[in-house]
């Protein structure tokens, strides 16, 4: 089995692994005062310690929440209370399905935000809170945040940057992006699933809860803190390093793919260094992923979400390309990828063009993206 | 008077903050920590799969041991969450379906995520009615018809009282609330496992239940949501779509996989848990009055489950004992608040002074406590008292 979907879930480092089988050795809970309690609370509170550090932001200003998802629900709840959504047309559907009426920043063919466009819609109006990814889970394109940060405090705006994908692959800094929030996920960074956390400034630290419960997380998030999860969270986090490395796999992958028919997706961006989107013009993606699952290569054609749903990508559909949309699929490099899997990956994939293809009328091979 | 000696370790005696998680538990989550770490919405491969058959059978597990079927189970990161989407998931639905009903009753000596919960949705245009209860701990049927006598959306009241181990009349509650065609829902997290429950025969609507309450891992729960005649509710928070529609956001495997076991365990081993908790709780309390006359325990002795004691000391604080013994993990209310200096209200609301409650202290045995752990709390707890009040 050859595991290319890092950017649905990374396998688990092994520092992760061992951190959060230790935390699972003791019992306390982190809000009980006797020695057991203490024990938790140590282990949390150094794990809060370690992910501020490495993610440009106080300790007291890291939520720990169930996920990424949880942690995107609580930005908008918090800091967009009294305050119109503005989000990117590219967002994670953690942003966009609760913001369904709200205006949308355009990206253009290789999935960047249109930044004159956001200037436009903040120019008038309430004040706003605006949502734009850090890089995009099915392209990988990098948006300009730094960039968009500013043109948000200018006109008074706050910036929700979800950065899922980019905190265990690049550099990522709340404070360097100029954002207000960040959401990160520790199973995207080779920690557990089950924890990730809201990364706010110093303005918005004590922000209203959206799980309210027994005062937990300084009344910011109710429920028993998964402490052995988050354990594993700050040891995959203290380990990650600029996967830049990976780019080297991708790019040979790239070239395989390209071979046979494949065209990438937003090529011309920045982008994550282990991701790369292929279309195969006249090629469900689904087949294709189909076709590649059998040859034991697991790859997908957009967002792990909802069990079983292959639609067609709101993100390639965001970018203009058409038909190509649901011709594309997602090839993510995890970090322990290493040179045979993109070997096995070129066989499985030239074999799976030639199949496909030879399934399809010509006329149908060349201008698909029309 | 000597304390005993030191333990090697602390013996912990605060199952109902915590629990520790069971060794099988461990086992069964350990592969999902390893080789299989696809994400079970992946179901485009076939590393996704193996993970989504893995997360169906925990979902089978957890519906087995309360009766349910298992589509009726919904994950959650715990039981906090599950409240907070069961009550708002309720009541916001019913708004949007231009329900008029509003009333929304619970009870005084709710955890505090379900009193938080229920009363942030008054700014919300609902009403919350928080009923007392009797000194016993439980709640009296009457007081819950006549609250009802007003339209009622939902009903809330905890199967098991975290501080008190009360376990309420589910049964009849959940009849009344029928009654009343009101909607009933449980906080089961103290009593998932520890006493039977099942769904169906007391119809219950939406139950709540925490993985780290069971033996299970900390960080999973989940909500039960019934089918038949379908609950209908508005998610807390929306995304990926995962779990129907109801939680999104991505299913952590091996905590599902750990909740699975857990809840098969505690299914298999009930009655044995419950003879060996119940026998080395009785011990306790022997051994405690014995030495400590005057020793008062609160809330009723009859409606408890096995591993709560709930002790007022005569002559001296629970700060105090718990300082004199460091190697006693117990506590004195609830672990979410126990860091506060308040009196816990749920003392106060069976009818305990605040002076009284400062005398007060929650233990719970569980599945780990050995005759061991026994001696030394009631040593240690007696040496402590001693040397208070003399």
């Amino acid at each position: 089995m050859i595991y290319l979907d890092a950017n649905a879930t990374e396998p688990l480092r092994p520092e992760a692994r061992a951190a959060l089988l230790a935390a699972l050795e003791g019992t306390g809970n982190p809000y009980s005062v006797h020695a057991a309690g203490r024990a938790a609370r140590k282990i949390m509170e150094d794990a809060r310690d370690t992910i501020a550090a490495r993610f440009g932001a106080r300790p007291a200003d890291v939520v720990f929440t169930s996920g990424a998802t949880e942690a995107d629900a609580l930005a908008l709840h918090a800091l967009g209370a009294n305050r119109r959504l503005i989000v990117g047309a590219t967002e994670h559907d953690a942003i966009l399905s609760p913001a369904a009426n709200a205006p949308r920043i355009p990206v253009n063919r290789d999935g960047i935000a249109d930044l004159e466009v956001l200037e436009k819609l903040l120019g008038s109006g309430p004040p706003a809170l605006v949502c734009l990814m850090a890089a995009n889970n099915e392209t990988g394109a990098i948006q300009p945040i730094a960039q968009a940060a500013a043109i948000c405090h200018r006109h008074g705006a706050l910036l929700h940057v979800d950065a899922v994908q980019s905190a265990g692959r690049m550099a990522c800094s709340l404070v360097e992006l100029g954002a207000d929030s960040l959401a990160i996920s520790s199973h995207k960074m080779g920690g557990p699933a089950g924890a990730g956390a809201l990364l706010v400034t110093p303005a918005h630290t004590a922000l209203t809860a959206l799980i309210g419960g027994g005062g937990q997380e300084r009344g910011r998030r109710g429920g028993t803190p998964p402490v052995a999860m988050i354990a594993g969270f700050a040891a995959a986090a203290s380990v990650v390093r600029d996967a830049a490395a990976l780019a080297l796999l991708r790019d040979a992958a790239e070239r395989a793919a390209i071979a046979h028919g494949a065209i990438v997706i937003g090529g011309n961006a920045p982008r994550l260094p282990n991701t790369t989107c292929l279309a195969l013009p006249g090629v469900r993606a689904d087949a294709q992923v189909i076709a590649l699952d059998l040859a034991g290569i697991c790859v997908s054609a957009g967002a792990a979400c909802a069990a079983g749903k292959i639609a067609s990508s709101h993100v390639l559909e965001a970018m203009g390309l058409g038909r190509l949309a649901g011709q594309a699929i997602r090839v993510s490099f995890p970090w322990n990828a290493q040179r045979s899997d993109v070997d096995a990956f070129a066989t499985a994939y030239a074999r799976m063009a030639a199949t496909l293809r030879a399934a399809i009328p010509a006329k149908n091979l060349s201008g698909a993206a029309a | 008077m000597q304390m005993p000696p030191s333990p090697n370790r602390p013996v912990y005696l605060d199952n109902q903050a915590t629990t520790r998680c069971d060794p099988r538990v461990l086992s069964a989550m350990l592969p999902w920590f390893s080789e299989d770490y696809g994400n079970p919405a992946s179901a485009e491969h076939a590393m996704g799969r193996r993970a989504e058959a893995a997360v169906e059978a925990a979902r089978a597990q957890v519906a087995e041991l309360i009766g349910a079927d298992p589509r009726e189970i919904i994950f959650t990161s715990g039981a906090t969450e599950a409240n907070n989407i069961a009550i708002k998931g309720a009541a916001r639905f019913a708004a949007s379906m231009g329900s008029d009903r509003k009333r929304i009753v619970t009870v005084a000596t709710e955890h505090k995520c379900v009193l938080e919960t229920v009363a942030d949705l008054a700014a919300e245009g609902f009403e919350p009615v928080v009923l007392p209860v009797r000194p016993d701990g439980l709640l009296d049927l009457e007081t819950l018809r006549a609250a009802l006598a007003e339209p009622t959306l939902l009903v809330s009241v905890m199967a098991v009282n975290n501080e008190t181990g009360v376990i309420q009349d589910l049964l009849s509650i959940a009849a009344i609330a029928r009654e009343a065609a009101a909607l009933f829902h449980t906080d089961a997290a103290q009593a998932t496992g520890k006493i039977p429950l099942d769904v169906a025969a007391q119809k219950i609507d939406l139950l709540s239940i925490s993985g780290h309450k069971l033996y299970g891992p900390k960080g999973v729960g989940a909500l039960y949501v019934r089918r038949r005649p379908r609950v209908r509710l508005t998610p807390l928070f929306s995304g990926g779509g995962q779990e129907r529609g109801l939680r999104s956001g991505t299913l952590p495997t091996p905590l599902i996989v750990g909740l699975g076991e857990a809840c098969r365990i505690a299914q298999a081993e009930m009655l044995l848990d419950t003879g060996r908790i119940t026998e080395h709780r009785g011990l306790l309390l022997e051994k405690l009055r014995a030495g400590i006359p005057g020793l008062r325990v609160n809330a009723t002795e009859t409606s408890r489950i096995p591993g709560n004691l709930n002790l007022t000391f005569p002559a001296a604080t629970a700060q105090a004992l718990m300082a004199a013994c460091p190697d006693l993990c117990v506590s004195t209310g609830s672990a979410c608040s126990s860091a506060e200096v308040e009196p816990s209200y749920v003392l106060r609301a069976i009818g305990l002074a605040d002076e009284e409650a400062a005398r007060t202290l929650r233990i719970g045995v569980g599945r780990f406590t050995s005759p061991a752990d026994i001696d030394y709390a009631a040593a240690a707890l007696i040496a402590a008292h001693t040397n208070a009040s003399a």
